[in-house]
């Protein structure tokens, strides 16, 4: 086959960014769509029905709808800040699926430190938030901004921490590695050994994403969009897709690294160069328990959410850290 | 899409080139970002209005006071403790990779490391600084 052509640097580089941005807008699509059909079943609606077959094409409705919409800006805004808000928020979205292995050998950069890549671009992310809600000068955005600053730091801390047992037991920072230790059939996955980390970095992840139980950024019933509520047309929907494609992202960190990635089930069901379908698949499903965790879980109050963060996911996942310390020196057979 | 993305083989890209290249598809993304902004400003309609159309939500009422002047940041010690721990994160992760040829070593090294940090959570969850206001 002519693949060869794609193996040349400058050539496979365009098209990964080309894949990357194909996979971040689409992502971003589907999502919304998903969402909407999701919560209207899960409300025993029918949800978007109208656009297209079964309201597929909603989304592209959508779009060229916020695409002709009058693009403001408060007339008091920091201008430059307000409109970088955006970009600072995609940028992560975007970014962070350089490193994520897709199937076997399809990666795009190898970094050798992917994990820590990955905390430093979602960190990047609560900057975008706090851009957006001071650049504003609005209340409202001002309030999300600062709650949202409060949540993004509390919960990257045990974001980080549970992330500590997957990389003792795999021994690299590199999620190809990671994927690699993961082999051989769904017991070797590290969702089981690290079951409480696990639970701790969904969360932890869920607050990242600032899906709803921790959506006090946001806060629709409240503080009417918090950080977000200045926005419109395009630039809104730039935050919006970065949103859900950062919700379809922390979904696919987790699956690397607790649910062995691209790696099938059983080794009988080994698709070669096919096993993104593994991927996919682990992917939506889930992405699904995120959005069927935001239509069952109310808001969190921020006293509340600090308390889980610092009382109950930093202890746990300390714990943790010790358990699987003890077991690796203890049973260096098992593990 | 998954054959597009075949790698070359590690070692025939350098180690810098390929931070290079995460530099450079930032750069591409913010252009991509951009871009779409400024193609949105051309495309979308663009009226003067009266002059409250640019004025603040404010769930219809005009704005009061200024959100710029001084607020009392709430969480200055949750900002305090991030700092710690993210450092602390720091030295774990290095210790992590290695874990596995550090023996007892490690395990104890890392004990003293993480109770001493330990220590200082609980100290401060006792103070009451980890209390929201």
């Amino acid at each position: 086959m002519s693949l060869d052509i794609l193996n040349q640097e400058p050539i496979r580089f365009l098209l990964s960014f080309g894949v990357v941005l194909f996979l971040v807008l689409n992502l971003a699509a589907i999502f919304t769509m998903a969402e909407r059909k999701v919560s209207a079943y899960i409300h025993l609606r029918f949800g978007p029905n109208r656009v297209g077959p079964r309201g597929l094409l909603q989304p592209a409705a959508d779009v060229f709808k916020l695409f002709t919409k009058e693009n403001l800006a408060p007339s008091r805004a920091d201008i430059w800040v307000f409109l970088a808000a955006p970009i600072a928020m995609f940028l992560p979205a975007a970014l962070v699926w350089l490193v994520v292995p897709f199937a076997p050998n399809a990666v795009i950069a190898d970094l050798n430190v992917a994990i820590v890549f990955f905390i430093a671009m979602t960190s990047i992310g609560a900057l975008g938030l706090i851009m957006a809600g001071y650049g504003s000068r609005s209340s409202f955005s001002l309030l999300g901004a600062l709650r949202g600053a409060a949540q993004m730091i509390s919960y990257e801390v045990p974001l980080i921490l549970s992330l500590l047992g997957v990389i003792m037991l795999s021994g690299s920072l590199s999620l190809v590695d990671v994927v690699n230790a993961q082999a051989g059939g769904f017991w070797h996955w590290y969702f089981l050994p690290q079951l409480p980390m696990f639970v701790v970095f969904y969360i932890a992840g869920l607050a990242e994403a600032r899906r709803v139980p921790f959506d006090l950024p946001e806060g629709e019933s409240e503080i009417v969009g918090g950080f977000m509520v200045e926005y419109s047309g395009m630039t809104w929907a730039l935050i919006q897709a970065a949103e859900f494609a950062s919700m379809g992202l922390i979904s696919a960190i987790t699956v690397t690294l607790f649910f062995g990635g691209w790696q099938p089930p059983f080794e009988f069901l080994d698709l070669g160069n096919f096993n993104w379908f593994w991927f996919g698949l682990k992917t939506s499903i889930l992405v699904f328990t995120f959005q069927w965790v935001r239509w069952s879980l109310p808001r969190l109050r921020m006293d509340q959410l600090m308390d889980l963060g610092w009382k109950i996911l930093v202890p746990a996942s300390l714990i943790w850290l010790f358990v699987t310390a003890g077991a690796m020196l203890l049973l260096p057979s098992v593990f | 899409m998954a054959l597009a993305l075949l790698q070359a083989g590690a070692q025939e890209i350098g180690y810098g080139t390929l931070y290079i290249y995460v530099g450079l598809f930032l750069l591409m993304v913010v252009g991509f970002v951009a871009t779409t902004l400024v193609l949105a400003r051309l495309i979308a309609p663009s009226r003067r209005g009266a002059k409250v159309k640019r004025a603040n939500y404010e769930t219809g009422e005009m704005t009061v006071t200024d959100p710029w002047r001084p607020f009392p940041v709430r969480y200055y010690v949750f900002a305090l403790l991030f700092l710690i721990f993210d450092v602390e994160a720091a030295f774990l992760y290095p210790w992590a990779v290695i874990y596995r040829d550090l023996g007892l070593y490690g395990f104890v090294e890392m004990i003293i490391f993480v109770l001493i940090l330990g220590v200082g959570l609980a100290y401060a969850w006792k103070k009451g600084a980890l209390k929201w206001v």
